[in-house]
């Protein structure tokens, strides 16, 4: 007897395609932000492409376009109508995340901003 | 011929809802492990400059060592997710080759950072020397902590693929640990921008 094909239950279906996208990009995203602070961080190289301020931001830019990768490419996260029970959670914690990410530093930052003034 | 038709329907749709249900759940639980891992981080991006004698993640950042751990994980999500294709089309040994791979790959990562972890322990930079170190141990190893309970999960998965084959059970087992060990190498994105590229600039 054959059984239902068990890949339609998981929260998308995995394919060799969307592994091997997912491997390039994460592989591209990865190098390109070791690139940034490997200049960065070369004492000799004293022509930097972003003061460090930008350089943050554009990492962290790097790293959520990864995240944006993965979670498309290897997690299959997707808005159908079984994806989307999956996909609110996540958005929800991506919040709740950023939430107590953010909030912290953003005090921390005030904190330190008053205490000097 | 009825009874045969009606199991085979009962086994077609409570068989679907149940699995796609425990998947949900296996997936909260995922989400609220982010939620610990974005308190790890902000306590990480709060404590970071409370170093003693001002010893942080720059004083013995080691890059290429960081991208070395970093593809060890990336690979590892790639031949797991190897593993799984592999698994829809029943094919036990290519799994279990697959499976192998993904446990040499993760041990790599686990000996490259346990081994960062005795370095500075050694050189007298423990957890419990300051606020920045011990933010440091804290996020590092309890990702690292979850990247060996996952490697432990793998090994029992390898023993229940030769007792039981490839059935419904081990399937949804082996898609749970697929969503954990994917979440791992996403948690992994962070730590090595947020901790190492970034903190140490």
């Amino acid at each position: 007897m054959t059984t239902e094909p068990t890949h339609k239950l998981t929260s998308g279906i995995k394919t060799l395609r969307a592994y091997i996208i997912g491997l390039v990009l994460a592989l591209l995203l990865t190098f390109i932000s070791f690139g940034l602070a490997w200049m960065h961080v070369d004492k000799m190289n004293h022509a930097h492409l972003f003061s460090p301020g930008a350089l943050m931001f554009v990492l962290m830019i790097f790293a959520l376009i990864q995240l944006f990768v993965q979670v498309v490419c290897f997690l299959r996260l997707n808005g159908s109508k079984e994806g989307r029970w999956e996909l609110m959670p996540f958005l929800f914690v991506l919040f709740v995340a950023f939430i107590i990410a953010g909030g912290s530093i953003w005090i921390m930052w005030s904190l330190n901003y008053n205490m000097m003034h | 011929m009825t009874a045969h038709a009606i199991t085979k329907n009962e086994h077609h749709e409570e068989h679907h809802d149940a699995d796609s249900t425990s998947v949900l759940g296996f997936w909260i639980y995922i989400m609220s492990d982010c939620v610990l891992f974005s308190c790890l981080f902000a306590t990480f991006a709060v404590l970071h400059a409370n170093t003693y004698n001002g010893f942080g993640v720059h004083n013995f950042l080691d890059l290429p060592y960081i991208l070395a751990e970093t593809l060890f994980l990336l690979a590892s999500s790639f031949t797991y997710g190897m593993a799984i294709l592999n698994v829809y089309k029943k094919r036990r040994p290519k799994v279990i080759t697959w499976l192998v791979i993904t446990i040499i790959l993760g041990l790599s990562f686990v000996g490259l950072e346990v081994n960062e972890f005795l370095h500075l322990m050694a050189i007298g930079h423990g957890p419990q020397t300051s606020g920045a170190m011990s933010a440091f141990f804290t996020l590092v190893a309890t990702h690292g902590l979850h990247v060996s309970i996952g490697l432990f999960w793998m090994i029992i998965m390898i023993v229940q693929l030769c007792k039981f084959n490839i059935n419904s059970a081990v399937t949804r087992r082996l898609t749970y640990l697929g969503l954990f060990w994917a979440f791992l190498d996403i948690v992994w994105i962070f730590v090595y921008t947020v901790v190492y590229l970034i903190g140490g600039m």
